[in-house]
């Protein structure tokens, strides 16, 4: 009995130092196996007398108890050390790019006349598109713009013949609309639009969203306020509006609409050409011989009308400094939106 | 237009700087331009008169004068040919200034000193001349500053008329506004009328009445061409950008830029006979003041003498019947076209002159006499000569109507916005020389003849706006009534499937909707594409029948710029001619070309193929939760591939294809990569379904796989629709998760492997339920397409 501390101090060492689950389970075996040392020392037991035995057996499984509870102490520890090795040899760099396809996006033109149509059909517009080759009564006619109008000259047409146009506005579609639609009317006409000229500020094909709301109590002053908070919300800035008289065959009176200038704040620079002001958009209220065209009732209802070019707003919102880019379709300029 | 403010200032001078008074003219709606100095930055030059010139004695072309600026005799060497001994010209002296800070320094040219420089109007930055040195009047006060003797403090304003506002195409009406503005009184020169000294006259004949209702004629005689105009005349000419010819053409250009009205001068002693004011003949031709020889249309209105046109009517005169040097006795022309009639005109012989574009927007039909007695009066103060009487010609009836136009107050607060004060409504339209009467509902005006935009209540509406200042006016938030709008769950958003494109990669683009009528052919050699009349270019010249020209052109820029991998999609019309009409289809299109995905660490460099594209075309097709309504066979198609080309129908119609490019086609545009592209008509594409709920099973599903084996020529897509027509109703998914042509199996044959699915939503099925629907696949597959099972 005297070596029993001896045996439990070595076989202590053992388990703490065994170094994975075989070594430990072959030493579960040398000491607590059949023929294990500490089953052994039970075993002897029998040669001891009657009064020894008792004290004897309790202390060897104290020993017993104290080894088989280290043993599962140091499995469970080269369990977790075994998980812990496995985590780390798993470790991956997080930083890597991930897998997949790439993002594309939208183009700035279509991002731009949506996000236009968004405010509009917010407050009731409805989206309605139209015919890009269209005839020269709804082009021109209609719109209060008959042939030889001086206001012709500044359209720079495209012809398929003499009475067929490549659309020169929107508002042939507008137009499409009062024919074919009772008042009250609100509308928003995004789409291509053509004029025959090409160089460094015009491309032969550019957009528009022309808008026109016709009701029985619509004024001027409606279409001032409609407008002023459009072009707040979409530049989310508050800037100078004004409105400055102009002429358009089919509105009247009209409007040309300049923003104090996005890029100065309305100092004077380059892009505002050292005016502080940029113009931005025509407007008006409804012409009535473009009402008694479409069949409208020039007595109970007004109606407003405008109409901007995408390409010109869009320039402004992204600070894009080259019209022509829009249609060069150069991906290193299409992934910037 | 353009006005100089002096000019402006006889007429009407505000106590406003140039700034605000171009402020105020633009937001009136007489957009200014431009607003320029009439000459550079310049001080210490002097009238001054050359003495005497003599040679440089070491340079050619210099010479040595003696000048005289007043207080004493300076010595100026110059270079210009026309400096000479009596010439007053103006000098720089020594510390004088020159535009561009150019300071002027005591200098020796060629060893010889010289105080100072002889300048040009360009060197003044007055105009472009530089040939010699500006040559003032022989009595110009020597030895005075030059900008205070050309009154040169002053500039000019280029204002951008609209078509509308014919009536501020002379000083007058620009004055008019401005008064109104500044409600200050305008103050005209007196014009009066110039009594006849001789009798002489010619006979006018007004033989298109309707085109020109009046003409006013006079004969001048006498007259000596060869002098000048006064220098203000030429100054005031020179400012609003007419150049200065000789007096005669110079005082009708200042008739024609002060009043509006644009008048000619015949050399008298070319005209045969009398006046014509007719339309052309048939075979007439006339050579026009600028050289060139016009053959007249019978549309054309000319003004004609007894035998020959002799001006083209409002456009421009006749080279014939000219003022020349030796020209003594003119007949001098002012008329009235009517609008309507000269429109378009002179585009119609490629003209545009400051005549036609007064005539077509429309001059004071009332002006005529009062521009003549005004021309007259100038000229015979300038070039002498004896004044015959004003012959005037009307046809009343053909003068444009001007009838009352009532304006109710009502109206003005329902489309401005607001109540116009009645004192304020009065005073602007009378301002702009509206006579007005009050009736019970509010005013009656009469209009004046210089406006031909004035005939409907909404145009004295806009006079009150613009007058009164639109941003002075209220701005209102208008409020809506709530009405909920349609919007139908079963039509897809454009932006919804821009979205999704771009979730899978791909970039929007915009082509021009006019391509290569070359590229065009090469895609769709079967259509005969809408031509434009007046393309802006050759290779801009048809409408797109498809929008690949332009998506395929955008790929090789892109490809040539070192962009190999590119996924394009753009939407837009392509243009159909048809029998009966063109059709413009609203399409989508996709290109895909270079690697499957951008290059990356983890991923092998895999080319794009076919299935790329179709997968991502029928990720878009299920967007319609109806993908088993659309359905792919092969065809071929001009351009593409004849191996990998498919017809997309949706529900038997033909919507679109996908399909490579072809290989030979590819290479003669220049792409080193295959290119994949599609195209699909838009409307097939937005049409959904809405979702329809069916009970989830809670009993378990069985899975049995199927290796099939048949001819290489029978379609997947055929084989799959077989199977689930004859799986029965247990089928709830069919995956073809192989195929497989290769060694082991018939060359001519190939392996399809499906996945089969089954489940019913009130039991669980057993082995033989599952079997007996197999079965039936399998007898299906045998007859219909002589399919073996693969062991």
């Amino acid at each position: 009995m005297d070596n029993l501390e001896s045996l439990a101090a070595a076989a202590r060492a053992a388990i703490e130092a065994a170094e994975d689950s075989a070594a430990l389970e072959q030493l579960r075996v040398d000491y607590l196996g059949k023929k294990g040392q500490i089953t052994s020392l039970l075993k002897g037991l029998g040669q001891l007398s009657a009064e020894e035995r008792p004290q004897a057996g309790a202390q060897i499984n104290v020993v017993k108890q104290d080894l088989q509870g280290l043993i599962a102490q140091r499995k469970q520890a080269l369990a977790s050390l075994a998980v812990e090795a496995q985590l780390a040899a798993e470790t991956i760099d997080v930083t890597l790019p991930g897998r997949g396809q790439s993002t594309g996006g939208i183009h700035p033109v279509s991002r731009t006349m949506e996000r236009m149509a968004e405010f509009f059909a917010a407050i009731g517009f409805d989206v309605v598109e139209g015919p890009e080759i269209e005839d020269d009564y709804h082009n021109f006619e209609a719109l209060n713009i008959p042939a030889h109008h001086p206001a012709r000259a500044m359209h720079d047409t495209f012809y398929v013949d003499e009475h067929t146009v490549l659309r020169t506005h929107t508002s042939p579609v507008q137009v499409r609309v009062m024919e074919s639609q009772e008042p009250p009317l609100k509308v928003i006409c995004p789409g291509r639009v053509y004029r025959c000229d090409s160089d460094l500020t015009h491309t032969p094909m550019f957009h528009q969203v022309e808008g026109l709301l016709i009701d029985e109590h619509t004024s001027f002053a409606d279409l001032k306020g409609v407008i002023e908070a459009f072009l707040r919300e979409f530049f989310e800035r508050e800037l100078a509006v004004r409105f400055r008289p102009s002429y358009f065959p089919f509105t009247e009176p009209s409007a040309e609409v300049d923003i104090q200038c996005v890029n100065c704040g309305g100092d004077g620079c380059r892009v505002c050409s050292h005016t502080g002001w940029l113009e931005v958009m025509g407007c008006g209220m409804v012409h009535p011989k473009v009402f008694e065209y479409s069949g409208i009732d020039t007595e109970k209802y007004t109606g407003f009308a405008f109409g901007m070019g995408v390409e010109r707003l869009a320039m402004l919102r992204y600070g894009v400094n080259d019209l022509r880019l829009f249609f060069d379709n150069d991906l290193r300029f299409l992934e910037q939106f | 237009m353009i006005i100089s403010e002096q000019w402006l200032r006889e007429w009407v001078s505000p106590d406003i700087a140039t700034e605000e008074l171009a402020h105020q003219i633009t937001m009136a709606g007489l957009e200014v331009d431009a607003v320029s100095p009439v000459a550079g930055q310049f001080s210490g030059v002097v009238v001054a008169e050359i003495v005497s010139a003599r040679q440089h004695p070491d340079a050619d072309k210099l010479q040595v004068c003696e000048v005289n600026v007043g207080a004493e005799t300076v010595q100026i060497v110059c270079g210009a040919p026309n400096a000479r001994a009596g010439l007053k010209a103006p000098l720089a002296v020594v510390g004088g200034v020159l535009p561009g800070d150019f300071k002027i320094k005591k200098a020796k040219l060629r060893g010889v000193e010289s105080f100072g420089m002889l300048c040009a109007e360009q060197e003044l930055g007055l105009s472009d001349a530089n040939e010699g040195l500006m040559e003032l009047p022989d009595d110009a006060p020597v030895g005075s500053d030059l900008r205070d003797y050309l009154g040169l403090d002053d500039h000019t304003i280029e204002i951008g008329l609209t078509p509308n506002r014919a009536d501020c195409l002379g000083l007058a009406g620009v004055a008019r506004e401005v008064g109104l503005l500044n409600s200050l009184p305008v103050t005209q020169p007196s014009i009066d009328a110039v009594p006849a000294t001789i009798e002489d006259s010619l006979p006018v004949e007004l033989v298109a009445p309707e085109r020109c209702p009046r003409f006013v004629g006079r004969v001048l005689r006498g007259i000596d061409i060869a002098r000048p105009s006064p220098l203000w005349l030429q100054e005031k000419l020179r400012r609003v950008g007419v150049r200065s010819i000789d007096a005669v053409v110079d005082v009708t250009n200042y008739v024609m830029m002060e009043l509006g009205q644009p008048m000619h001068a015949f050399d008298l002693n070319a005209l045969q006979g009398g006046i014509r004011v007719r339309t052309a003949q048939a075979g007439e031709s006339l050579e026009l003041l600028d050289g060139q020889t016009v053959k007249l249309d019978t549309g054309t209105l000319v003004i004609a003498d007894h035998e020959k046109p002799v001006a083209m009517a409002g456009v421009m005169g006749g080279q014939g019947t000219a003022v020349s040097q030796q020209t003594t006795d003119l007949f001098l022309e002012v008329a009235f076209f009517t609008p309507q009639l000269m429109a378009g005109k002179a585009r119609s012989y490629g003209l545009h002159t400051d005549a036609s574009h007064r005539f077509e927007r429309g001059v004071d039909f009332t002006l005529q006499t009062t521009a003549m007695e005004r021309a007259t009066a100038l000229l015979l103060d300038i070039v002498g000569g004896e004044a015959g009487p004003l012959q005037e010609s009307v046809a009343a009836e053909h003068l444009p109507a001007r009838p009352d136009v009532s304006l109710r107050a009502a109206r003005i607060k329902r489309v401005l916005g607001f109540a116009m004060e009645p004192a304020e409504v009065e005073r602007i339209l009378a301002g702009l020389g509206l006579g007005v009467t009050t009736t019970d509902k509010g005013w009656s005006c009469t209009v004046p003849s210089w406006r031909f935009d004035i005939a409907i209540e909404a145009d004295l509406l806009e006079e009150l706006a613009r007058v009164y200042g639109y941003n002075r006016m209220p701005t209102t938030r208008t409020t809506t009534e709530m009405v909920i709008p349609a919007r139908p769950e079963g039509h897809l958003a454009l932006s919804g499937v821009r979205r999704h494109l771009a979730a899978r990669g791909f970039r929007e683009a915009i082509t021009y909707s006019f391509v290569d009528p070359k590229l065009q052919t090469l895609f769709d050699p079967g259509l005969q594409p809408v031509a434009l009349t007046n393309p802006i270019s050759a290779d801009m010249a048809v409408m797109r029948t498809s929008l690949l020209p332009g998506l395929v052109s955008a790929v090789l820029r892109n490809t040539k710029r070192q962009q190999p991998r590119v996924r394009l999609f753009e939407t837009g019309l392509r243009f159909l001619p048809g029998e009966d009409c063109l059709k413009q289809v609203p399409t989508l299109a996709m290109v895909v070309t270079g690697e499957r995905l951008a290059e990356g660490w983890s991923t092998d460099a895999q080319a794009s193929d076919f299935f790329d594209l179709k997968g991502d075309l029928e990720s878009l097709l299920s967007l319609t939760r109806s993908g088993g309504s659309f359905s792919f066979a092969a065809a071929r198609r001009d351009a593409l591939h004849p191996g990998q080309t498919a017809l997309i129908s949706r529900d038997e119609e033909v919507v679109g294809y996908i399909g490579a490019l072809h290989p030979a086609v590819g290479q003669e545009l220049g792409l080193a990569a295959p290119l994949y592209v599609c195209e699909i008509t838009l409307s097939a594409l937005l049409q959904a379904e809405l979702p329809q709920f069916t009970e989830l099973s809670k009993f378990p599903e069985v899975r049995r796989d199927l290796a099939i084996i048949v001819d290489r020529e029978v379609p997947a897509e055929e084989v799959m629709t077989n199977v689930r027509a004859s799986a029965g109703t247990y089928l709830t998914d069919l995956t073809l998760f192989d195929v497989y042509e290769g060694k082991g199996i018939d060359p001519k044959r190939k392996s399809l492997a499906l996945g089969l699915t089954f489940r019913d939503s009130s039991r669980t099925l057993s082995d033989q339920d599952v079997n007996l629907a197999v079965d039936q696949v399998v007898d299906s597959l045998e007859k219909n397409y002589k399919a073996e099972l693969r062991n």
